[in-house]
């Protein structure tokens, strides 16, 4: 099995975000929990449903990710962008993804 | 332009200020999600890859520029300070908050501007030939048409809930830059032989999954008619057009499918029942409506041919740009200008809060403050006068906007792609940006000449891939990105839909397969004003197709 973690995007600024080891939800993909066996798969996807009855948080999914040199990496290319943003220079003063981390 | 009256303001702010109290009750957790989506659809906020868009209608691409330093102002308030111009001539914003919408769409009320209905299975924003009211071969102008089409079709009571989402596009010349035959319906505003006003009438084009040129039902449709007769036509889609399955939904289908001859039976049946309803336009109505789009008085300025001659001759630069860039006006001391949002190597479409500003004051000073965006996703000024060209250009150029390119290879129209998009498959904007800088040199560009490139991050087709001369389709294959070329599309008064040429190219190849596929076309064209896509329709796939699979080549 693949490991996972629970992705979403915040209600009120729509922002993508990653459920962390403390129930919180934050901004970087890296301080994600992971969820490497079944039951904690169905404890992040509780988690998941939860928050969204709660107005916290919509869309939300469980992605697969493989941890490489250290870093959590999306399996899927889409997640990879939601996790860095896009992967063009699109405004002053905000970076964009990084495209070793994009590559596939 | 059109300027709202009293119910137009009325509606709009009642629509802002109900929308304020949905967001709250949403962002309470009074509404949950599934009852919200809709609401926040109807008011043009969707949910993308890393935030919130916001998709503000411009009606059929007309601005002032008062609009234009409002939109500026909202990317630099309330956004990450740019603004992205649509294929349907709107704008989008990538990053608002949820909780900041009601205020935007407050101040964009402000300036008699919304975004109601670009979103939702309802009739769109009419789209218009952005030189319209400028252009030498115009025979009148559609937008006052398309303004009552807006009008009409706002919150319209029968036609909120389609089957899918409707888009209409009027056109006012005979060469036709509004892409008319891949819209739900065309519109080609004509006269008869006693000289009277009048519409063809195409329906159930489109493209997406499935790419179809529009039917001619009706050849000429006087003006008076217009409302009862697209009555007739939505009528007949609401009634029958496909609710089982979301990709059979739109009219094209139903056309498809019923048979054009069967929908036009029907469309006339039910035209001829309301034809003498209250929808039939009074001659005194049309003209009202026609006195807000009336032209700027644009006093005689020979003067302009010896200004602009003596420009020319001074700075190359700007003798190109005055000749890829300026088309001829209906006057002739004056010119349009088209403001290419497609610097090379960037981002399609994007112009930053500072170039809205330069474009917004440019207008103001030299354009009787009027401004177009075209569905290829540049800026127009329609009505400069030859003799302030220089001007317009100098001020255009401080601001990287004075791109020489209109019409030619890197003016790609590209989606926003899995850059941005929640829907997409693949990027759209790094493939445009590649092909740009290859091909970016003035020289190369010239040589090749017109050349339209379209790209589209998934097969819903907002990067109009179906018609670009050259067209790129991202797929996800095995987990990666795979573009699929598709060649002769073209949208335009000969409309025709691009034939997928082969099996699809990595990332990394796709610029090359695209300089193998204009490579060719220089080698056999047989002069050099043929163009690449008269000489694909001369000549078919076949040379392309073994100049990049080899002779044994077969379609994947």
């Amino acid at each position: 099995m693949a490991d996972k973690v629970l992705t979403a995007n915040r209600l009120g600024d729509g922002i993508a975000v990653w459920l962390d080891a403390n129930g919180r939800w934050t901004e970087k993909l890296q301080d994600a929990f992971v969820a490497r066996h079944a039951e904690a798969v169905a404890a992040i996807e509780d988690a998941g449903r939860k928050a969204f009855a709660c107005n916290l948080v919509l869309d939300v999914n469980v992605i697969e990710v493989e941890e490489k040199g250290g870093l959590l990496r999306p399996l899927r290319l889409r997640e990879r962008i939601r996790a860095e943003g896009p992967t063009i220079a699109y405004a002053d003063g905000h970076g964009f993804a990084d495209p070793a981390f994009i590559a596939a | 332009m059109y300027r709202y009256d009293e119910f137009d303001h009325a509606f709009v702010s009642a629509r802002v200020e109900q929308f304020r109290d949905q967001v709250t009750r949403r962002l309470s957790g009074e509404i949950a999600e599934d009852a919200f989506r809709p609401l926040r659809l109807m008011n043009g906020v969707y949910l993308q890859l890393h935030a919130y868009m916001l998709r503000v209608a411009i009606p059929y691409g007309t601005l002032n520029s008062k609009q234009m330093r409002m939109l500026a102002h909202i990317a630099r308030r309330y956004d990450r300070g740019y603004g992205h111009f649509t294929t349907r001539q709107n704008i989008q914003y990538n990053w608002p908050k949820l909780s900041d919408t009601p205020d935007i769409l407050a101040e964009l009320a402000s300036v008699e501007m919304h975004a109601i209905q670009t979103s939702g299975n309802c009739i769109r924003n009419v789209t218009a030939d952005h030189f319209a009211g400028a252009a030498a071969d115009e025979v009148a102008d559609p937008r006052p048409y398309a303004e009552i089409l807006r009008q009409w079709s706002s919150v319209h009571p029968e036609f909120s809930f389609l089957p899918r989402k409707f888009k209409i596009a009027v056109t006012g010349a005979p060469r036709d830059r509004a892409a008319i035959q891949v819209h739900d319906i065309g519109l080609h505003l004509k006269k008869n032989e006693a000289g009277e006003l009048g519409f063809a009438v195409y329906v159930g084009g489109g493209q997406g999954r499935t790419p179809l040129v529009a039917k001619l039902i009706r050849d000429f449709l006087p003006e008076e008619d217009l409302l009862t007769y697209v009555t007739a036509i939505v009528r007949v889609y609401n009634l029958h057009g496909r609710r089982d399955n979301k990709y059979k939904a739109r009219i094209k289908i139903l056309v498809h499918e019923t048979g054009v001859e069967e929908v036009t039976r029907q469309v006339e049946a039910e035209f001829q029942q309301i034809r003498e309803s209250e929808l039939k336009l009074p001659e005194g109505d049309i003209r009202a409506i026609e006195t807000y789009f009336a032209p700027p008085a644009l006093p005689d300025r020979a003067d302009g041919w010896e200004a602009l001659a003596r420009a020319k001759k001074a700075d190359g630069a700007f003798a190109s740009w005055a000749a890829q860039n300026v088309q001829p006006h209906r006057h002739p001391d004056y010119g349009m200008v088209t403001i290419s949002l497609k610097p090379i190597g960037g981002t399609p479409g994007d112009a930053s809060d500072v170039q809205m500003e330069v474009v917004a004051d440019v207008a103001e000073r030299l354009a009787f403050d009027e401004i177009r965006v075209s569905h290829e996703q540049n800026l127009i000024l329609p009505h400069v006068a030859l003799g302030d060209l220089y001007a317009v250009y100098q001020a255009l150029e401080t601001s990287g906007l004075a791109t020489a390119n209109a019409g030619l290879i890197t003016d790609i129209i590209a989606c926003p792609g899995l850059d941005y998009c929640a829907l997409a498959n693949a990027r759209s904007i790094p493939v445009a940006q590649e092909i740009s800088t290859r091909f970016g040199s003035p020289e190369r560009q010239a040589e090749i000449g017109e050349l339209k490139i379209k790209i589209s991050g998934c097969i819903n087709a907002c990067g109009h891939h179906h018609v670009g001369h050259i067209g790129l389709l991202g797929v996800e294959k095995k987990g990666a990105e795979l573009y699929q070329i598709t060649l002769g599309g073209s949208g335009d008064e000969n409309t025709s839909i691009g034939e997928i040429i082969g099996r699809g190219f990595e990332p990394e190849r796709v610029t090359d397969a695209i300089e193998t596929i204009v490579d060719t076309y220089l080698g056999l064209r047989l002069e050099p004003k043929e163009t690449f896509i008269d000489a694909y329709r001369r000549v078919g796939p076949k040379p392309f197709k073994e100049a990049l699979y080899g002779q044994t080549a077969e379609a994947a």
